[in-house]
């Protein structure tokens, strides 16, 4: 979630003058989020995973530029670096050399730089449209069986027990196996990627829900509720203006740690062959391509699985201190 | 806290602002997967009173009698379960959510809590703000203009447009649901325990200003409250209410002097008074247990259970609330003038 870094940026500068209430001046309020941002800004580990997050980002949107300055092309194979004999890369540490920064695939010479900056490109989409179609979905069911209760609730949360016990693994492998090379205007791994999208979403959503309808069961009680009513106010507004504001920081935060455990679910899903097609990158791909050319090559299994754990190490820091930062009862 | 011009105890009565009849409210309770009505909370049950143009009705009652629920009532955030209940002479015991939109300009409302009343994640300007928006009213000369007279009205820098419920005390906060309330000119404010929340030296502030914005805007107060002393400084004429009923309806200083309710009589005994020589010699009355579970009300009269001066007819019968006196009206067997039932009967 980088949304919230640039949206108060360039309020957190203000903040200053507004502890020390420079009279003649307007007098700006400090809203929950502009102090969530100061707090949030005291918080360096918390920065260092926002960092790198950002980072990560940019690596994801810039693929093309970054590999076409630093690499070569992901699908195009250097067989002239592969030992014809052994079939592993020439040289040291998988390969590594100016030319390949990250070495190259064993077999068929790829640029496993290129690779694993494509393969960014595939886990963060994924993890972020998911963690996306998990968020509204769960939100609008939660709030809604949340404010209006009684059997809306009752079927609602149902839905959701029923959506946790479902086994989402072996659903999304059984899925992937049937669904046709194109679809919605997609072809091969686009079909895939929605497909994941759409089936990691559809799962996510109840933890989300729950959070929601927990919130909004107490937030419901709350007298300016009640005092919006007393104004005329009707369900879509009690809804979206009184209850969604107070709802948006647990949101978030469920929202940024959700994203590295997409992460690891399309890693995994990749890894068993239920995951976007080859040849396009991935890294969970790539980890089960080492896993018949470890002994000879662990640099081919050490850089995906490290690229990875950075992802979802750095998405958990950043959601942590964005948690710590939203909770003003928090014990940091 | 009266008009000038418009004494509230004036032989020709107005015509009233708000008429209630026979106000019933019941919570039902449910029992099992097939939610079956196993039992009712009778929060409040069969009031019947008026409110008078320009005058503060105070409402008074232990914790849990239904004086909360009366207030939702007549503002229509509860829906009731029987009676009537007219404003203006027109009926909105049951009109909807669309049609009590009108309305809501007319009847507002003041929270007891000024830290749950405020939506923290809303500025004071979208606060005071939210009735023009929801009305669809545009104020002359914005709505900033206005919003920023009401925070100077109620006493609250203007300045202040821009910030959020938490920068505030709760005095302040207070003010703001005051300056909330009073943003669409409404003829009716019923004010929950508007103090209730607030230090006693805050108490003082608030109480003040909404006396001096009824001076100042016309306005009719209905004030729930538990505190005695709040109610007999801002009222005109006092309800008190015991387990969702009233007991004793009467103007302020023949209550205070003269109650005719023996529980009445308690809840003034119950008043701390601060000088050590009156209080020496005072009559102090303890009431014995706890009020009764609405779910299951005494029969009769339902303070029986309670009361010094219970008698069998007491628990049989229920004491309709009878006019005794011109202005003072009170629900019981045995009052505390000495007239009982038997001779009342030929009284009225």
């Amino acid at each position: 979630m980088t949304a919230p870094l640039h949206d108060t940026g360039a309020a957190g500068a203000a903040a200053v003058d507004v502890a020390t209430d420079v009279p003649g001046k307007a007098i700006e309020g400090r809203s929950p989020w502009r102090i969530a941002w100061i707090r949030l800004k005291r918080d360096k580990v918390a920065l260092a995973g926002g960092v790198v997050v950002l980072l990560l980002v940019l690596v994801a949107a810039f693929a093309p530029l970054i590999v076409g300055l630093l690499g070569h092309p992901p699908n195009e194979f250097h067989e002239e670096t592969i030992d014809p004999f052994f079939s592993t890369p020439k040289g040291s540490w998988g390969g590594i050399s100016s030319d390949f920064l990250f070495g190259v695939e064993p077999g068929n010479g790829r640029d496993v730089f290129s690779r694993v900056v494509y393969g960014a490109r595939v886990s963060l989409l994924v993890a972020f449209l998911s963690a996306v179609v998990a968020v509204v979905l769960g939100t609008v069911f939660g709030i809604v069986a949340g404010y209006f209760g009684g059997w809306v609730d009752a079927v609602v949360s149902r839905v959701m027990d029923l959506l946790l016990a479902f086994p989402q693994l072996l659903f999304i492998i059984a899925l992937v196996s049937v669904v046709p090379n194109s679809l919605w205007g997609l072809q091969g791994s686009g079909v895939r990627m929605a497909v994941l999208i759409a089936v990691i979403g559809f799962f996510g959503w109840p933890y989300v829900g729950r959070i929601v309808r927990g919130q909004t069961l107490s937030l419901r009680e709350r007298e300016y509720v009640e005092a919006a009513r007393s104004l005329g106010a009707g369900r879509g507004y009690i809804l979206f203006r009184e209850l969604l504001p107070n709802l948006v920081a647990p949101i978030t935060v469920y929202t940024t740690l959700m994203i590295p455990t997409n992460v690891l679910t399309e890693a995994a899903l990749s890894f068993l062959g239920a995951g976007v097609k080859p040849p396009t990158a991935s890294w969970g791909q790539m980890l089960s391509k080492a896993v018949t050319t470890y002994e000879a090559d662990p640099m081919f299994m050490i850089i995906p699985g490290v690229a990875i754990f950075v992802t979802v190490l750095a998405f958990n820091l950043f959601g942590d201190g964005v948690r710590d930062a939203l909770d003003p009862k928090g014990s940091r | 806290m009266t008009i000038p011009g418009q004494p509230s105890a004036s032989p020709e009565p107005a015509a009233p602002l708000l008429k209630v009849e026979g106000l019933v409210k019941h919570f039902p309770i449910t029992k099992g997967l097939l939610r079956r009505q196993s039992g009712a909370v009778q929060a409040v049950d069969g009031l019947t009173f008026d409110v008078r143009p320009g005058e503060t009705l105070g409402v008074v009652g232990e914790s849990g009698c239904g004086k909360s629920t009366m207030g939702r009532l007549i503002t229509r955030l509860l829906e009731p379960t029987a009676g009537r209940i007219e404003f203006e002479g027109r009926d909105i015991t049951h009109l909807g959510v669309a049609g009590m939109r009108p309305m809501r300009r007319d009847v507002q409302m003041i929270f007891q809590d000024p830290y749950s009343s405020l939506n923290p994640r809303h500025t004071v300007g979208t606060i005071v703000g939210a009735p023009f928006r929801l009305q669809g009213i545009t104020p002359e000369g914005g709505v900033k203009k206005e919003v920023q007279r009401l925070l100077g009205l109620v006493g609250l820098n203007p300045e202040h447009y821009n910030r959020y419920p938490h920068e505030f005390s709760g005095g302040q906060r207070q003010r703001i649901g005051i300056a909330r309330a009073l943003a669409l000119k409404p003829k009716l404010v019923v004010a929950d325990e508007p103090v209730s929340a607030l230090d006693v030296s805050i108490q003082a502030q608030v109480v003040n200003l909404l006396d001096d914005l009824q001076e100042e805007l016309g306005l009719t107060y209905v004030i729930i409250a538990h505190d005695l002393s709040v109610i007999r400084h801002v009222s005109d004429r006092i309800a008190v209410m015991y387990l969702g009923k009233i007991v004793e309806l009467a103007d302020r200083s023949p209550l205070y002097t003269a109650p005719l309710h023996p529980y009445t009589r308690a809840l003034l005994s119950a008043v701390p008074v601060p000088d050590p020589a009156r209080r020496a010699r005072r009559e102090r009355i303890l009431l014995k247990g706890d009020v009764p579970s609405p779910i299951s009300p005494p029969s009769g009269c339902r303070f029986h259970t309670r009361c010094w001066k219970a008698t069998e007819v007491c628990a049989r019968e229920e004491p309709p609330l009878l006019t005794l006196r011109p202005g003072h009206a009170v629900a019981c067997h045995h009052p505390e003038d000495g007239s009982d039932s038997g001779a009342r009967g030929a009284v009225t």
